[in-house]
């Protein structure tokens, strides 16, 4: 067979495009991923849409709905791998970092998918207001990084657990305390008209930023020694 | 000329002892085949020699010209056909056999995808979704997504398992060609197939 000089890059993109073209045709994930979004949301502007609350408040609604919708659905990218046994060639085939790195650019963009989805409709639904929308994107921007970074990690230690779903919420939930407590803060700074722009949310933007570089950098280190077998 | 070795090696689970002190040593142009009643570890042992499962004690060397290979390195040069395998479901095969190419480091247009499936008897059927396929079909698919390397160490778990005569025919000439230009180990309890290798190896479980 001709070799050729495919890189790191090209075998993670691989991974990426063949798990965007699994998903195209199953839609497992967006479809649990979604449901779950828009009913969380569905149900919080039921019981908040006309009262005119805090922003502090909006902002926390906010990500407890794109926290747990991510549960939903993040996890799948290597339950599935399992469950229908196709990590083995896989482990067979292919170095560690291109899995990670192609399974990482999935749930980033299965993330995106939801907070388009859901950030307007929230604004829509509740009263919030957005004062600072540039701000506001560059916070789901770079929690929706932080978030993937950190899940696609535990995704792949959970998914030879039995009790996956449960697993992934328990383990998922310290580690992206300090991540979520970031987004909230700079969030609610977004919906706030005194929140001061990108230099009033510079340290949690900071922090953003220090979150996602220090989980996907652990992360690479750490995916061998979950991925490969015993 | 490539070396495997495999050194003292056990494996338990939990209590139970499943294999004891296995030590052999193979170079290119050998095969061996692995016998063993059901349960012997005939397929825990192709588990470790490919590097899916680690060993409870002892170890397996990969050697090229003398030089040690890493575990990235033998991976790249060893392939594995076993009933435990499994293509995506949801690609089809020509889509497999591309997706798997690619983590090899290995570039494929349509006429080679072609030219491989014609070499298993696939022709034609390259835009069939994997889920569509028979189970000799998919053994078919998973020896041309193993041969995609040119394997200096192919490792068959009941190579003929679900294949009818043409499809034997077919693993009859890729076993033949490994032992020319490789390391074939077969693990298997059935006699035409461990006639398939020039030594054996009998497991007692």
């Amino acid at each position: 067979m001709p070799k050729s000089s495919i890189g790191l890059m090209a075998k993670a993109l691989a991974v990426w495009r063949k798990d965007i073209r699994c998903e195209f045709r199953t839609r497992y994930a967006v479809n649990a991923i979604m449901l779950f979004g828009v009913t969380t949301l569905v149900v919080v502007s039921f019981a908040v849409g006309q009262k005119n609350l805090l922003p502090e408040v909006y902002s926390a609604l906010f990500w407890i709905i794109i926290f747990f919708s991510a549960m939903s659905g993040l996890a799948h990218i290597f339950v599935r791998e399992e469950e229908s046994k196709t990590a083995t060639v896989l482990r067979l085939t292919s170095d560690t970092t291109p899995i990670y790195l192609g399974k990482l650019g999935y749930n980033v963009v299965l993330l995106a998918l939801l907070q388009i989805v859901i950030a307007p409709l929230f604004l829509l639904l509740t009263d919030a207001t957005l004062y600072d929308p540039a701000l506001f994107i560059v916070i789901v921007i770079l929690g929706s990084i932080g978030l993937a970074g950190a899940t696609t990690l535990i995704a792949a230690i959970i998914s030879r657990a039995s009790v996956k779903g449960a697993l992934f919420a328990v383990l998922s939930f310290p580690i992206l305390l300090p991540l979520l407590i970031g987004v909230i803060n700079a969030t609610t700074k977004a919906l706030s008209a005194s929140g001061g722009g990108f230099s009033g949310s510079s340290s949690e933007l900071q922090l953003l930023v220090s979150y996602a570089v220090v989980m996907i950098t652990a992360s690479l280190l750490l995916f061998e020694f979950v991925w490969e077998e015993e | 000329m490539y070396r495997l070795e495999a050194k003292k090696i056990f494996r338990n689970f939990g209590y139970r002892r499943v294999l004891k002190d296995i030590s052999f040593s193979l170079k290119t142009g050998d095969s061996l085949a692995i016998r063993g009643k059901n349960g012997s570890g005939k397929t825990t042992l192709l588990r470790i020699l490919a590097g899916l499962s680690a060993p409870t004690k002892g170890q397996v060397i990969f050697e090229h010209e003398g030089k040690t290979l890493n575990r990235s390195e033998a991976k790249q040069r060893l392939s594995y056909v076993g009933p435990e395998l499994t293509l995506y479901d949801s690609l089809t095969a020509a889509e497999n056999l591309k997706f798997f190419a690619t983590m090899r480091g290995i570039s494929l247009d349509k006429p080679l995808i072609d030219k491989i499936l014609d070499m298993v008897g696939l022709d034609g059927r390259g835009r069939d979704f994997y889920r569509a396929y028979s189970s000799g079909m998919k053994q078919r698919l998973k020896y041309a997504t193993a041969l995609l390397n040119d394997p200096a160490y192919l490792l068959l778990d009941e190579p003929t398992a679900n294949l009818d005569d043409d499809g034997k025919k077919i693993v009859s000439q890729i076993i033949n060609r490994q032992r020319e230009n490789g390391i074939l180990i077969i693990a298997t309890n059935e006699k035409e197939e461990y006639d398939f290798a020039e030594k054996q190896y009998r497991l007692n479980g």
